[in-house]
């Protein structure tokens, strides 16, 4: 369709010939303009991160301080109210979320590239993963539920932080795998033939010099996975987050509170305290976000430059 | 002597030994990393079953033709039609991908074609900043700013939750996925192409926009169905800045209720399980779940077009 369209469109350019001289500094003032244009389209999206940013910390300022990370949320004093307790639990979150989808999303990406022949089930199971990128988070939360909190209780303890851990691990597994099969994909194949005519066995090669060279590719990508875990609110919410608890999370299956759900639940009350609570929180979580992708950004740089 | 040729006997033997734990060893790795693989199958599986297996315990109640057809969202009153929710994620949906549409283009024109090479390696990782931020701060963003900077400019009428506000923060957040994947194809696009273009006269702008964009059409189509798949599943935007009022035929500057903020409100309240309003979120998941799915299909099939062309 496309390549018709241009086609009809080619007479046409023809037929205004005549003209072609005399619209030069027309031609060239467009070019100018459009210049402009592209700047400027390039610039909307980094624009409004500025304004996000200096809007939530001028919203927040009056509730930031190192008080604001220890104490726990109150509803009687929410001016002395924190985000401990999320806090912690984001921690929980992510530090389980890596445990379960790391190795998983490592291993299925290895097999892809480094196993899997060109099957109909594989074929199936690539449209399958890149179709999983694409599903909803909150339909996550949902199999989430049915699943990990109703299915699975007594493994997982229901509202478990471990519940909401798998939950957020399916969401990014698909995340994580592609960019692996990326890495793996860039190193040549002369590494992996070398290695079997040593005589080493496939996963010989594999372990010793086809993950360690793809590891900053990967770690770009698992870095980027886990930052959109720890904001994610919606499948939380349907896995049963606790909007308050009176106490820190200090095991895989205790309740949990988590940053995301916290500050939703701070936007949802009108007071203003509460909505200056929100900019806070969210000062906090942007800067945590902040941090993982400038570490993801600098590791990538890094192996570009090797590569 | 004797204890070297000795060792040369027995070297074979070790190796031999050896080799059957290798092999061994190498059949439980590749049934693991092929379990890991197999894991996506059976999370749609899982999706899959648990979806339908409420929703078809929800259409033993509800009549399914008065669930598509009715414009009327009451669960309290027993009133099941989804049209005002999806009219509500249409309607935030259309305004998200009017921002994206041209401004991810256009982002992506200049991040292949003008941009110089050291700020293209500065700017990509800035928008996928933007692309991390998490849906809850844009939410946020969207009530607490922009809406009341429309109502103290442009438009004095707008309500406190609308569907304009949070459509546009939304075009904002799937920037960086439309310019993304649609810089992906306008780079693949032969530089022959653009030569070409150039031998015959053409200026940079006309080489951009009548070579270059229609030769990566499919890319850039594939890139807004993905945007638009964003767009329809983001939950938290619309939750937080478009209220939860379904609303059917309502205008931009009116509170209204997409589906994922049902799913969202219905979780977050007294709802008892296994009643008819919970598992109505199933009916509305799926019917999610089903348009996000055709859409992802859609821009895959796109993708791998212009990906065979060149």
């Amino acid at each position: 369709m496309a390549q018709s369209g241009t086609q009809v469109k080619q007479p046409e350019g023809g037929a205004e010939r005549p003209e072609f001289k005399a619209s030069m500094s027309t031609r060239y003032g467009l070019d100018r303009a459009f210049t402009v244009l592209v700047t400027v389209a390039a610039l909307v999206g980094i624009v409004v991160l500025v304004v996000l940013v200096v809007d939530v910390i001028r919203d927040g300022s009056t509730m930031l301080s190192p008080k604001f990370l220890t104490s726990f949320p109150s509803q009687i004093f929410p001016e002395n109210g924190g985000v401990y307790p999320a806090l912690i639990g984001s921690v929980w979150l992510l530090g389980l979320t890596a445990l379960i989808s790391v190795p998983l999303g490592l291993g299925a990406a290895v097999y892809l590239e480094e196993y899997a022949t060109d099957t109909r089930i594989n074929r199936m199971i690539e449209i399958n993963i890149s179709n999983l990128a694409g599903v909803p988070s909150v339909i996550y939360g949902l199999l989430g539920l049915g699943i990990f909190v109703q299915l699975l209780a007594p493994v997982t303890g229901g509202t478990s932080v471990l519940a909401g851990a798998l939950t957020l691990s399916l969401l990014i597994l698909p995340v994580i795998i592609v960019a692996t099969r990326e890495a793996l994909r860039a190193i040549p194949g002369s590494i992996r033939e070398g290695g079997f005519a040593l005589g080493a066995t496939r996963w010989e090669v594999i372990r010793s010099h086809l993950l360690p060279m793809a590891l900053p590719g990967a770690l770009t990508g698992i870095i980027l996975a886990l930052s959109r875990a720890i904001g994610e609110a919606a499948p939380l919410l349907v896995v049963g987050v606790s909007l308050y608890q009176t106490y820190a999370t200090t095991g895989p299956f205790d309740g949990y509170m988590a940053l995301p759900t916290q500050i939703y639940d701070w936007i949802s009350r009108p007071q203003q305290v509460f909505q200056d609570s929100a900019a806070a929180g969210i000062v906090v979580i942007m800067a945590v976000l902040l941090l993982a992708n400038s570490v993801a950004i600098v590791l990538r740089n890094r192996f570009e430059k090797r590569a | 002597m004797a204890v070297e040729a000795g060792r040369t006997r027995s070297g074979p033997d070790v190796w031999k030994r050896n080799s059957r734990t290798r092999e061994a060893r190498e059949r439980v790795i590749k049934f693991l990393l092929t379990a890991c693989a197999y894991l996506s199958i059976f999370t749609t599986v899982g999706i899959v079953v648990v979806l339908f297996e409420e929703t078809v315990r929800f259409f033993l109640d509800v009549s399914i033709v008065e669930f598509l057809t009715s414009t009327r969202w009451a669960p309290q009153q027993g009133s099941f039609g989804v049209l005002p929710l999806v009219y509500g994620t249409l309607m935030a949906t259309l305004i998200a991908i009017n921002v994206a549409l041209p401004v991810g283009l256009l982002t992506a024109i200049y991040l292949s074609e003008y941009a110089p090479r050291s700020l293209r390696r500065w700017l990509k990782p800035a928008l996928e900043i933007l692309a991390g931020v998490p849906t809850v701060v844009y939410g946020y963003f969207a009530l607490t700013f922009i809406t009341p900077f429309f109502r103290d400019s442009l438009l004095p009428g707008i309500g406190s939750f609308n569907a304009l506000a949070a459509g546009l923060i939304m075009g904002v957040m799937i920037i960086p996925t439309v310019a993304s994947v649609s810089e992906d194809a306008i780079y693949a696009v032969p530089l022959s192409l653009r030569e070409g273009a150039y031998a015959l006269g053409a200026t940079k702008r006309e080489t951009a926009t009548k070579i270059v964009i229609p030769a990566a059409l499919s890319g850039i189509v594939a890139a807004v169905i993905l945007g638009v798949s964003r767009a329809i599943g983001e939950t938290m935007i619309v939750t937080i800045a478009m209220g939860s009022q379904p609303n059917f035929g309502g205008t931009p500057l009116e509170s209204m209720q997409a589906m994922t903020a049902y799913i969202v409100q219905v979780v977050g309240g007294e709802t008892p399980r296994g009643s008819i309003t919970f598992e109505s979120i199933f009916a509305v998941g799926s019917a999610l779940f089903i348009m996000t799915l055709i859409l992802n299909l859609a821009s895959y099939w796109f993708v791998r077009r212009f990906r065979e062309i060149y």
